[in-house]
């Protein structure tokens, strides 16, 4: 009776703040029994701890293969002519370092620091649903192994981009069949992890944390979770439409059979745009949670930043078209979609402000955590004013499908995205394994990615104004040095990932011991646990004043 | 120490290098020269948003390196707790949305120029094909394909690359200096655009589909650009290639291609009727071969595994020889990628192609096809 009061303890009335307690005390140390150890404690878990790290874990597993394969494409393009790889394999090759970074490495990157985070933020037990949870974690391994088995499958992987056009994908080998399983996969994943993460947050909020007093990086995942779930189906309607094109002459997109090509690229994009948010939004609340830590004074204007997050999230559903500039919409599409694009830089440039007057007149220092937070900054600020550049429709008539989108996504991306993940690793490990990280090996590792993240990316905003396509193994003489220059640098960039496997495993094994506290400007429900927090990390509701 | 390499590396990579882009202007660090009023209208909007972004940048960047510099614990600063202040964040608010404006207004105009294609003095018709390009001279009875003239050995290192290295063809576009050329595009197989950056030109051809853009030169010149949509293995491959003549030059080039398709016309009458024999055959077919199959069949016959069939003991290329003359025609149902060549490839051509392909490669069927049968079979 009391283990299943605390299994379904949502089916407790939710406005009655304190009901969840009762169960817990009661079955608090029934609970404690039940704690598997070894294999099973992983594949069994249904502790959102253990699975926040089996998240982490396979993202930077599948961060690891989608860079190796980066690194391949930047091999390729050392010099001009076709040396490494052959332009089949090459196209392969872009396809799948889109697909795994995207689906298999950023995305749960963050929903593993949702799943450590938003329970010890928001003082509850565990998420809603912990098998739920457990579930959306086990899907994610099948579709990785979709993913990088395709290469083996006859005529390898889809070659179609990862954006998947047709009628392109549909010329593609049973390679490209794969792919779509995995996203439907991944898909249903990212659903039930939403869905899970949406419940969490409304019903399991310690007694006193209104909606208003939440931390900011829960408010993010909060807009990103409805996010996910109004755009991951869109997502496995346009792959199943393709797959039964592919095989069952449905012909939604064969023009030959009354059906439209660029329909697709309308359902994609209406997944496509969001999903960039989806990847960007939970970044900007990690941020929001490093910088006033390390500046010791609060979040400068949180009810901006919370509405900034959510008319972001709500603006991200107007603006797919202007991925299509160029398949030839009228001029009042191109006039519509550039102006919606333009609205998303009004809240973007509120954020930016405010994480900027949040450290002015602070006290601030620079372990590793602020720096990848202030690093973010500046190379976010770059890809948002090119993103604003390339929303005016002429000008990105001229830059779509070049290099200088490329250089523009992976600033957004690597330098945004993927930095905030760095930036969240180091703040909260010391949390989450009790021991402190090497300091001088995490300045290393800052250091390393942002001087060789620029070296790499920046180039390649010269190569595309100067007229280089994206998505070519081989290309003209005048293109040369800089692809050169981006391609030493994307190695430097890769090995110092290394040393952050390296920092991160050490930090794991053994290192300081670290407080309950850890950061002395850090604020919020999950420092008054201590380091590494209990199995279930609240058992008695915290009161929120 | 670390804050100066910091202060440093973010000058160069953030605002230095844009600020060479701006003074320089030339391919290297910016646009490519631009050669229509539509393309200098890009590259005018292009330089008026990178200076506003670098204002910005700078400004921005300055609070954050003010902060960074004079704001640290370090040098004994106390933070000064405050969470908010609303007249602040109203005009943050407001600032943006007025530059925001300020670049759409520009824009606007520049959308509308660039979408009329009206009143146009000529129209060509831009066919996309894996991987080549077709043009149609529309009520001028011109047409031919477009195709990479750069060798294989260059691509594959065994020879210097030329100047033009991936951005040369063998039967370039040509068009009048000043007059305005409307562009109908559309593709044969798989999505692909068609892109000559220096007259701000991409559109994409869709096939089912055909979408207009338009431009005028001013300047005589070889002006190159490359298919902008990912379109298969070879998408590096197929380069766009216009030459703009003045109007006498042009006039006389367009009568020289008429004279030219006459001659094909009558060739290919003429050809109709003959018979060949099988050596005459393959040594055409070989021709046809390279630039029509080898890319995917790959030059040796051996296709590649999974995607391309081999054609040396192809169980196609080794059986009835009606199945072969429809695949070659009409394409395979069974693999898209496989296109149908029959609007491609005159009689001859194909009767040549599929003759090489049963008796190359080690295949020895003995069997032909003359251009009569071809010709049947169309019917």
């Amino acid at each position: 009776m009391t283990r299943l009061g605390f299994e379904y303890g949502l089916q407790y009335e939710p406005s009655q703040e304190n009901i969840l307690t009762t169960p817990l005390a009661l079955v608090g140390d029934v609970a404690r029994l039940d704690q598997p150890t070894g294999i099973r404690r992983w594949v069994t878990s249904t502790n959102h701890k253990d699975i926040g790290t089996l998240y982490l874990c396979f993202s930077f597993a599948m961060f690891i293969v989608g860079g190796l394969m980066a690194l391949t494409i930047r091999a390729e393009l050392f010099q001009p002519g076709l040396q490494v790889v052959r332009p089949e394999l090459f196209n392969q090759l872009t396809t799948m370092h889109g697909l795994i970074m995207l689906l298999g490495a950023i995305t749960p990157a963050l929903v593993g620091f949702a799943n450590w985070q938003i329970p010890m933020m928001i003082g509850a037990p565990d998420m809603a649903f912990p098998r739920l949870n457990n579930f959306s974690f086990w899907l994610l391994p099948p579709a990785a192994i979709l993913l990088v088995a395709s290469f083996f499958a006859p005529g390898g992987a889809t070659a179609a981009g990862w954006t998947l056009y047709p009628p392109l994908s549909v010329q593609m080998g049973p390679g490209m069949d794969m792919a779509i399983f995995a996203v439907h996969l991944l898909g249903v994943s990212s659903i039930m992890g939403a869905i899970n993460i949406v419940v969490t947050i409304l019903n399991m909020r310690a007694p006193g944390m209104t909606l208003m007093k939440m931390p900011i990086f829960v408010w993010t995942w909060l807009v990103t979770a409805y996010l996910l779930i109004a755009v991951m189906p869109v997502l496995a309607g346009a792959v199943t439409m393709l797959l039964t094109d592919r095989h069952f002459d449905t012909h939604f997109f064969n023009a030959a059979g009354g059906g439209d090509p660029v329909l697709f690229q309308h359902i994609f994009w209406f997944f496509g745009h969001p999903e960039v948010y989806i990847l960007i939004i939970p970044a900007f609340g990690i941020i929001s949670q490093v910088i006033p830590t390390f500046a010791r004074k609060p979040l400068f204007g949180y009810r901006s930043m919370v509405f900034a997050t959510c008319a972001i999230g709500i603006v991200s559903g107007t603006v797919w078209g202007h991925h299509m500039f160029t398949v030839g919409m009228p001029v009042a599409g191109q006039l519509f979609f550039m102006y919606a694009t333009l609205l998303v830089a009004i809240p973007t440039g509120v954020k930016v402000f405010n994480w900027t007057a949040t450290m002015w007149e602070g006290s601030l220092t620079f372990e590793t955590p602020m720096l990848f937070a202030v690093g973010f900054l500046f190379v976010f600020v770059v890809g948002g004013l090119t993103g604003v550049i390339l929303a005016i429709a002429p000008v990105d008539i001229q830059m779509q499908d070049t290099y200088y989108v490329v250089a523009h996504f992976h600033y957004t991306l690597v330098a945004g995205s993927l930095f905030a993940i760095f930036a969240g690793t180091y703040y909260w490990l010391p949390k989450w394994t009790g021991h402190m990280y090497d300091e001088k090996l995490g300045r290393w590792h800052f250091w390393l990615s942002m001087i060789f993240l620029n070296l790499t990316f920046f180039p390649m905003f010269f190569l595309g104004l100067a007229g280089m396509p994206r998505r070519i193994p081989d290309y003209p003489l005048q293109f040369a040095d800089f692809n050169m220059l981006a391609s030493i640098a994307a190695f430097g960039f890769g090995f110092a990932q290394l040393l952050f496997l390296y920092t991160l495993i050490k930090c794991v094994r053994g290192g300081p011991k670290a407080s309950a506290q850890v950061w002395d400007g850090a604020e919020g429900l999950e420092w008054t646990l201590p380091s590494p927090p209990p199995h279930h990390s609240f058992e008695t509701p915290p009161v929120v004043a | 120490m670390t804050m100066m390499v910091h202060l440093r590396v973010m000058t160069i990579a953030g605002l230095a290098v844009p600020g060479l882009a701006l003074a320089e202007g030339e391919a290297r660090f910016g646009l490519q020269t631009p050669q229509t009023s539509v393309a200098r209208q890009i590259y005018d909007l292009h330089s008026l948003l990178l200076g506003i972004s670098i204002v910005l940048a700078v400004v921005v960047f300055g609070f954050m390196l003010y902060s960074i510099v004079r704001h640290r614990r370090s040098i004994g600063h106390e933070a000064k707790q405050f969470r908010g202040n609303t007249p602040v964040e109203i005009v943050w608010t407001i600032i943006p949305c007025l530059i925001v404006a300020g670049m759409a207004y520009p824009a606007t105009r520049t959308v509308i120029e660039m979408k009329d294609t009206s009143a146009p003095d000529m129209t060509i018709k831009v066919t996309g094909y894996q991987w080549k390009w077709r043009y149609d001279y529309l009520g001028e009875q011109v047409s031919f394909y477009s195709d990479l003239s750069t060798s294989r050995a260059q691509i594959e290192n065994q020879m210097a690359k030329g100047k033009n290295y991936l951005l040369e063809v063998d039967n370039p576009l040509v068009v009048p200096t000043g007059r305005k050329v409307r562009i109908l595009v559309t593709a044969n197989d798989v999505i692909h655009s068609w892109w000559v950056p220096a007259f701000g030109v991409k559109q994409d051809g869709i096939p089912g589909f055909v979408r207009d853009s338009w431009f005028r030169v001013d300047t005589p010149g070889i002006y190159r650009g490359q298919c902008a949509e990912l379109c298969g293995k070879e998408h590096g491959f197929m380069p766009v290639v216009v030459e703009a003549l003045p109007e006498e030059k042009y006039q006389t080039w367009l009568a020289e291609q008429k004279v030219k398709s006459q001659a094909a016309t009558a060739a290919a009458s003429s050809a109709a009727g003959k018979s060949f024999t099988l050596d005459e055959l393959k040594a055409e077919g070989e021709k046809v071969y390279g630039h029509s199959c080898a890319a995917c069949h790959q030059p040796n016959g051996q296709g590649l595994p999974g995607a391309f069939p081999a054609l040396a003991r192809g169980p196609v290329t080794t059986g009835p020889i009606a199945g072969h003359v429809d695949i070659v025609m009409n394409g395979s149902k069974k693999n898209p990628a496989m296109a149908a060549y029959k609007s491609q490839l005159s009689d001859l051509d194909l009767a040549a192609v599929i003759t090489y392909e049963r008796n190359a490669f080690g295949n020895s069927m003995g069997d032909m096809v003359q251009p009569r049968d071809i010709l049947a079979a169309r019917k």
